[in-house]
């Protein structure tokens, strides 16, 4: 008779056969004999966190920084809700997260037992799949089939739910078929005709631009190269979403920076008048679209997208491939050096006109801000931060909102997998939490969450994670005072009606530091600032450093709601220039 | 035009509406007919009706039919996220003027009168298979299959004839001809 084993030692069994080096989790009544296997397991290692939603963002730091599903382990009720929140945020932006929640055993389930809820109910909108195992035969499988549907396809987020008993209960375990080569067969189906197509697009168009996304980060390394190969290899602009930046690198001169609500001058205008788009692993996004019915006029569109669903759904294109982004381009690639081997200077005179055109927007250089040498701007605390650390290997992480855009323009990315943030769900307090997991992935690498002193407070309580396991996450708050976003739309939109949005009882973020026993760093004025950044990456452990930032700044540029691309709001540096009011230009 | 105070777009305007009938084959396993059902609701899409029974008890398929309404690129959305749930095996779209597949309803409906009005009430039913499922001589309950819409149109006219209560299922489809879709 072949060997039984306890739920519990089945979950284990499996988390070992997927190859999982950590967990992030918080034990609890529910999941007790799980946290009690723990001990046999060595090769698996448990980072305690201090609140579930913190585990949740842990994860996804850790999986975005290492291209490895990201591991959940919680208890029942309060447990389960609190990583609620971090589920959403994965499964907005594409993360691969396996949670393993315990339930109460299965008589109660139905009964209100203490620490009951629904959890597969409540988690079933944001998750890609989720189980309630409610026999102890089924455990090992699903458990298997949670890590293929966590990782194939589009990554996301599933959850398994197991009762005490099950855990407890004995059945044989069944180690994980090979069915991955399958499953990349079913993502891909796409054909040569398709290919040709773009191809055809390609050498017709004049005006064309590459518009890329967190597809090219989630279908790994090699895409990012392959992308860099297809971009010199059609001399064609390219420009990023919020999630895909560091695929290409940023300080390329084909790279037009960021687009959407506060991308670029130029990459918005090149979007909005370009004859050829080519979206590659993005979702027209409503904050990279602006205003549909004049989104990118005059192009004919493609889509290159793993998810057939993403396409049409808000942009209807003249091309969808539907394929992993990676092998799509390699098909391209292959394609367009069987078929034309002159294309690399047939297109730059073809296209040079449109490149002219391009350099007459850069020459607005719409990053610009009116540096101070009397108080901080927020804007050169992170271009300093990038000076400072683009000479080591780094992996930046944020909050939401003005810091983040700031950090997404300022800080150049070269590699993918160094730049992790809430985009989809805009989950304030999400940088902290995935600072920790991405020193959790890279252990010797620096990480730095950019945050604002609103996000930070909301899962703060994760600097004691960092402490405990001697994480040196360097966490370097852009503090105005103000939730920074929500006071740029209440002058912009609301009269200067500054609701709720001040806060006035802020913690002293040096003792803050302290109390947790770690490195408190403060910078008031810009003279010290590039001082104590130095003093920042040179500390071993945490540090909270308290950067004191002008109150005023707005994030520029930016579309206003409910305009096209070509209708952007410049910086004040341009309205000053342009003789327009401040206040009349700020009104539309 | 107002001014938008709003971090969102402005709604474009819509498209036509289309009714269709959303065939989808599932495992026949806890919660499948909440995460169709959650789908729906959750994106906003709307469902007039839904019938779902187990077909294949071998295999523990299930079939849900779902009539719905919607622009021709939310019927393209609601088809392409629901082929994204795990234990949903196929999904068939038709328009509800497809010549090429039928679509029936089954109703039963309780008449409470007297003989004479109940005669009445049967000949109006003629067109639609009545079955007279039982009787007594103040009473009867009758089985229609039929159009949605002419289960609508029937109900009005059997009212006056002592209609006091009707249940009825919702759609269910299937393809003419020898074809099996697939």
């Amino acid at each position: 008779m072949p060997k039984l084993f306890s739920g519990a030692e089945i979950v284990f069994k499996c988390l070992e056969d997927q190859k999982v080096e950590h967990i992030f989790g918080y034990p609890g009544g529910a999941v007790l004999p799980l946290y009690d296997e723990l001990k046999n397991h060595p090769s698996i290692k448990h980072i305690l966190v201090r609140h579930e939603q913190g585990a949740g963002h842990a994860a996804e730091g850790y999986a975005r920084s290492s291209g490895k599903p990201g591991v959940v382990l919680v208890t029942s009720g309060p447990g389960a809700t609190n990583v609620v929140t971090a589920l959403t945020d994965a499964y907005m932006d594409s993360v691969p997260l396996v949670c393993i929640s315990g339930q109460v055993p299965t008589h109660l389930i139905g009964t209100d037992a203490f620490q009951e809820c629904d959890t597969t109910g409540i988690t079933r909108p944001c998750t890609k799949h989720n189980w309630l195992v409610k026999d102890i035969k089924d455990l090992s499988r699903i458990m298997n089939e949670a890590f293929i549907v966590a990782t194939t396809g589009r990554p996301g987020p599933v959850l398994v739910d197991i009762p005490k008993d099950i855990q407890f209960a004995k059945a044989k375990y069944f180690k994980p078929k090979k069915e991955k080569k399958q499953k990349e067969k079913s993502v891909n189906k796409f054909n040569q005709k398709d290919i040709d197509q773009l191809v055809d697009l390609m050498k017709k168009a004049s005006k064309p631009v590459f518009y890329t996304g967190g597809g090219v980060i989630n279908s790994g390394p090699k895409a990012s190269e392959l992308l860099r190969e297809l971009v010199s290899l059609t001399g064609f602009p390219i420009t990023s979403t919020l999630q895909g930046l560091g695929a290409y690198p940023g300080d390329d001169n084909q790279f037009l920076g960021m687009l959407g609500m506060h991308g670029t001058y130029e990459a918005n205008n090149a979007m909005h008048d370009c004859d050829l788009l080519i979206n590659i692993g993005a979702r027209f996004d409503d904050r990279i679209t602006g205003k549909i019915d004049e989104f990118s006029p005059k192009s004919k569109k493609v889509h290159i997208d793993i998810d057939p669903s993403s396409i049409n759904k808000i942009v209807k294109v003249d091309l969808s491939i539907v394929g992993d982004v990676s092998n799509v381009i390699k098909f391209a690639i292959k394609t367009l050096k069987k078929k034309n081997i002159n294309l690399e200077k047939s297109n730059k005179q073809k296209i040079s006109k449109w490149w002219q055109q391009i350099q007459k927007w850069r020459t607005k250089q719409s990053l610009n801000f009116i540096n101070s040498d009397k108080v901080i701007k927020p804007q050169h605390a992170v271009q300093r931060l990038y000076e400072l650390t683009k000479n080591q290997d780094t992996f930046i992480t944020t909050e939401v909102g003005q810091h983040q855009m700031w950090a997404a323009q300022h800080y150049k990315f070269n590699k993918p997998n160094r730049w992790m943030t809430s985009g989809g769900l805009g989950t304030m307090g999400y940088g902290l939490p995935a600072a920790v997991g991405v020193q959790i992935a890279h252990p010797e690498k620096l990480v730095v969450d950019i945050a604002g002193e609103a996000s930070i407070l909301m899962n703060i309580q994760e600097m004691s994670t960092a402490v405990q396991y001697n994480l040196p996450v360097k966490i370097f708050i852009l503090n105005n005072q103000y939730m920074g976003m929500v006071r740029q739309w209440q002058e912009l939109l609301h009269e200067k009606n500054y609701s709720e949005s001040y806060s006035k009882a802020l913690p002293d973020f040096v003792k803050l530091a302290e109390a947790y026993g770690c490195v408190g760093i403060r910078a008031d004025n810009p003279d010290e600032l590039d001082e104590k950044i130095e003093e920042m990456i040179n500390t071993d452990g945490p540090v909270i450093f308290d950067c004191h930032v002008d109150q005023n700044e707005n994030c520029y540029p930016m579309i206003p709601s409910g305009k096209p691309h070509n209708q952007m709001l410049l910086g004040p540096k341009d309205q000053n220039e342009n003789k327009i009011s401040g206040k009349g230009k700020a009104l539309v | 035009m107002v001014k938008s105070k709003s971090a969102y777009s402005i709604p474009t305007k819509l498209g036509k509406l289309e009714t269709h009938i959303i065939v989808v084959w599932v495992d026949n396993e806890a919660s499948v007919l909440s995460r169709v059902v959650g789908l729906f609701s959750g994106r906003g899409y709307n469902i007039e009706s839904l019938a779902v029974a187990e077909v294949d008890q071998k295999k523990n398929l299930s079939r849900i039919t779902i009539v719905t309404t919607g622009t021709p690129q939310v019927i393209e959305q609601i088809v392409l996220q629901l082929k994204k749930l795990v234990p949903i095996h196929k999904v068939g779209n038709f328009k509800k003027d497809d010549k090429n597949v039928i679509f029936k309803e089954m109703a039963l409906l309780k008449i409470v009168t007297n003989t004479s009005k109940i005669k009445k009430a049967l000949i109006a039913c003629k067109k639609y298979n009545p079955v007279i499922l039982d009787q007594t001589n103040k009473s009867a309950v009758i089985q229609i299959t039929a159009l949605g819409k002419e289960i609508d149109k029937l109900t009005k006219i059997l009212k006056p004839f002592g209609l006091v209560s009707a249940s009825r299922t919702g759609a269910v489809a299937m393809t003419r001809g020898a074809e099996i879709f697939n």
